[in-house]
């Protein structure tokens, strides 16, 4: 055992990292004083660029860890990169917003960073008990972070929302993965597929498995019908929560789904491909019509969130046919990529309007931002656009690649249905687009370096990347699982 | 298989029985000349103070939640305690790392005053 | 084996017993105490089912340590006062409609199952005795016994985030 013990820790040498990483940031922010809590940040996104560095220094392996429980390849690896990226423009969005709304604790970066060890891990798991426990990890930190603005109410009701249908997801999770079991005799991915090859399963259960694993995780990324704690969560909880939340969490479940399905439930694709095909087309529909009555930006983005899980889903809906598999997933992490790098975009302009007492969220106080600050408006504008689907983002690259693989897999009604939500997308997004050039108000604009360089970037990459969208594609389509 | 837990039951029952004639020979052999101030709720032997059934104060709630978090950690102690020999060294550093996670969460509760009553 | 039924039908009416009180309990106290009851006796139906870990986990960390944070919480919001008023009427009577179809469908189930679940891992007599357990935890399940103390630590840190105030002791 300890030479294979010295290969699986070095496996998971990054999260490691991390974890250790946050436990000390823990101790040591407990000298740190009140009202000095940007050194806690920034000790923060040390530790995410270390645990980047050791990523970046092994790219390439894949290697199976503590006997088939961890599995580090190409797939993993590029959630990982996309999670720490994620992470480090969630602490540059949150040290400003934080102290002004007077929210900000030094715990707050600690539980993100053990939240994003969750994802990590949940990026990597390849047995079902771990896809359990990377996903109590990495909830149970958000659930707090939704939470950490208490006494607000709205707050603590987004918290408790949060878990109590986070606890009630996880228990379909747990009875999934116990079904699982009962039809193959074992939780690993690796060990589930012999037995399926071998035809010693027993179907029925794998199947009820198979449907109860996916409204699991079907809560985490916020899918309809399992999406009604969305809209509450990501306006109750600080907008510095909910713009890491909208991404990490959806990466981190479509993660283990992809994981999952893709390798282990191939054999039951017969029946769950139109159980997947008409919860994308429910989730991108009612996602995108409801987002057309919002009038509060937090909630618009929301539904806007929910949306995108469906497009993502779509992805997933050819999973079982094997020629079709490797762009499921390819097109669902560049999709990642896409929607995290707009969300962010939105969410810097959201938070930089964003003034004390939740006051500055409604539609209207965007009236004006045009005028008075074109360079964000600018970032709003690309990341509308980019949530659309409209060229030259990377909303479009990424849709477009979505809708191939669909009519690859021969669902040509999915992608049409895709098409026209898209269509009637544009109607809600371009509204605050309006709204900024063509109404005229006086827009409150916090200035924050770190805000407006996040959305910057961000908005330079979503054009940037579209335009140059071959090597990022690439990468996405080496992300392949290994099972081995 | 369910003989091997014939000890505990026995026990069950002794002490049950024990606590029922304790009871019993009270109730049988005790003059009874109730008053308004014997038959008052005993409160270790003072006047009672206030309704029995009145609010606690929510500081209890982080006791025990942290309590609860603590338990979870004792039985992880048990399956390891049982074949700690067999484990050897390996074991000892496993659950060394457990404990030593869960030491950082101890000092921060500590520093934090989670333990106080304030 | 009569033995075996005897206890187990011991058992089975002890906890519907204990859950039905729990639900008709007017008293959130009491109802409770009927937990308690029902997960006692939960706790043996796992040892007779030849798993005394999970029975021992169900007493400690059940009836034990969440049962005391239950009852705290129902004294400290002073809960067990609280009327029986429902808001929801209709619940009533569609959980019942429900809880019969549940069961209907459980015995029919077992009446017509189709081909029996093969026995796919072979479990030895000990295979749920806290050895085995230990065993297995510290050599296939070292990862996850791992995450699960950092799990815990996220989980303290958050709860005393929730309770604490930020005013007190920075």
């Amino acid at each position: 055992m300890p030479n294979d013990l010295w290969l699986s820790i070095g496996a998971i040498l990054p999260i490691i990292v991390l974890a250790v990483w946050a436990c000390l940031l823990l101790l040591v922010d407990l000298f740190i004083p009140a009202q000095r809590k940007g050194w806690t940040a920034s000790l923060a996104a040390v530790g995410l660029l270390i645990t980047l560095a050791v990523i970046l220094s092994r790219l390439g392996q894949s290697q199976s860890g503590f006997g088939g429980m961890v599995m580090v390849d190409n797939f993993a690896n590029f959630l990982s990169i996309l999670l720490l990226a994620s992470g480090l423009a969630a602490i540059a969005l949150s040290h400003d917003y934080l102290q002004r709304t007077g929210i900000e604790r030094g715990e707050y970066y600690v539980l993100l960073l053990f939240s994003i060890s969750g994802m990590m891990l949940m990026g990597m798991a390849s047995d079902l008990i771990m896809v359990f426990l990377a996903l109590e990890l990495l909830s149970i930190p958000l659930y707090v972070l939704a939470g950490i603005a208490v006494p607000r109410l709205n707050s603590e009701e987004a918290a408790i929302k949060y878990f109590l249908l986070g606890a009630f997801a996880s228990g379909f999770l747990v009875y999934g993965t116990a079904l699982v079991y009962g039809a193959s005799g074992s939780t690993s991915i690796a060990k589930i597929v012999q037995v399926i090859q071998a035809g010693q399963h027993n179907l029925t259960l794998l199947l009820a498995g198979a449907g109860l694993i996916l409204v699991g995780l079907g809560f985490k990324v916020a899918v309809a019908p399992f999406h009604m704690w969305t809209p509450d969560v990501y306006q109750g909880a600080p907008s510095s929560v909910t713009a890491f939340m909208a991404v990490g969490a959806k990466a981190a479940g479509f993660a283990a789904l992809l994981r999952i399905f893709v390798l282990a439930f191939p054999v039951v694709s017969l029946d769950m491909t139109p159980v997947l095909w008409s919860v994308a087309a429910l989730t991108m529909i009612l996602g995108n019509f409801v987002a057309i009555a919002q009038k509060n930006i937090k909630r618009l983005l929301a539904y806007s969130s929910i949306a995108h899980a469906g497009y993502i889903l779509m992805a997933l809906t050819p999973y079982g046919q094997s020629n079709v598999s490797a762009d499921s997933v390819a097109s669902a992490l560049f999709y990642l990529v896409a929607y995290a790098l707009t969300n962010f975009a939105a969410w810097a302009v959201v938070i930089a309007l964003e003034q004390a007492d939740e006051r500055g969220l409604e539609l209207s106080d965007y009236a004006g931002l045009g005028r008075k600050q074109p360079a964000l408006a600018a970032a709003m504008t690309v990341a509308m656009l980019s949530f659309t689907g409209v060229p030259p983002t990377l909303g479009f690259v990424g849709k477009f690649f979505l809708f191939r693989t669909v009519i690859e897999g021969g669902f040509i009604g999915l992608a049409l249905i895709g098409v026209l939500t898209s269509l009637v997308s544009a109607y809600y997004y371009l509204r605050v687009v309006v709204i900024m050039y063509m109404q005229e108000g006086e827009p409150v604009v916090r200035r924050d370096g770190w805000l407006y360089a996040t959305a910057f970037v961000s908005s330079i990459g979503v054009v940037a990347l579209s335009i140059f969208a071959g090597p990022l594609i690439a990468l996405a389509s080496r992300a392949i699982l290994n099972l081995f | 298989m369910l003989f091997d837990y014939l000890p505990i039951i026995v026990l069950i029952i002794i002490s049950t029985g024990l606590a029922g004639i304790a009871v019993l020979l009270g109730h049988l052999l005790g003059p009874r000349r109730p008053t308004l101030r014997k038959s008052v709720p005993y409160e270790s032997g003072m006047r009672p103070i206030g309704p029995g059934a009145r609010r606690m104060p929510v500081r209890f709630y982080l006791i025990a939640v942290l309590f609860i978090l603590f338990d979870i950690e004792i039985i992880f102690f048990l399956p390891w305690a049982v074949v700690f020999k067999k484990l050897g060294l390996f074991g000892l550093v496993e659950m060394f790392i457990f404990i030593a996670i869960l030491l950082v969460g101890y000092v921060y509760a500590w520093k934090k005053g989670a333990l106080e009553w304030e | 084996m009569l033995i075996d039924w005897i206890i187990f039908f011991g058992l089975a009416v002890v906890a519907i017993a204990s859950g039905i009180g729990l639900l008709l309990s007017k008293n959130a106290i009491y109802a409770a105490l009927n937990l308690i009851a029902n997960f006692t006796a939960v706790a043996i139906f796992y040892l007779i089912l030849a798993a005394p870990f999970i029975a021992l986990a169900q007493i400690a960390v059940y009836a034990g340590a969440i049962m005391v944070l239950f009852l705290f919480v129902i004294m400290l919001l002073g809960a067990e006062r609280l009327g029986g008023t429902s808001t929801l009427r209709w619940q009533r009577p569609l959980a019942i409609v429900l809880g019969l179809i549940l069961i209907v469908e459980t015995v029919l189930v077992f009446i017509n199952r189709s081909g029996a679940i093969a026995p796919i891992v072979e479990v030895t007599a000990d295979f749920g005795s806290p050895a085995a357990i230990g065993e297995s935890l510290f050599s296939t399940y070292l990862l996850p016994f791992e995450v699960i103390s950092v799990l815990l630590l996220a989980a303290m840190i958050g709860a005393i985030v929730l309770t604490r105030r930020r005013d007190q002791k920075a």
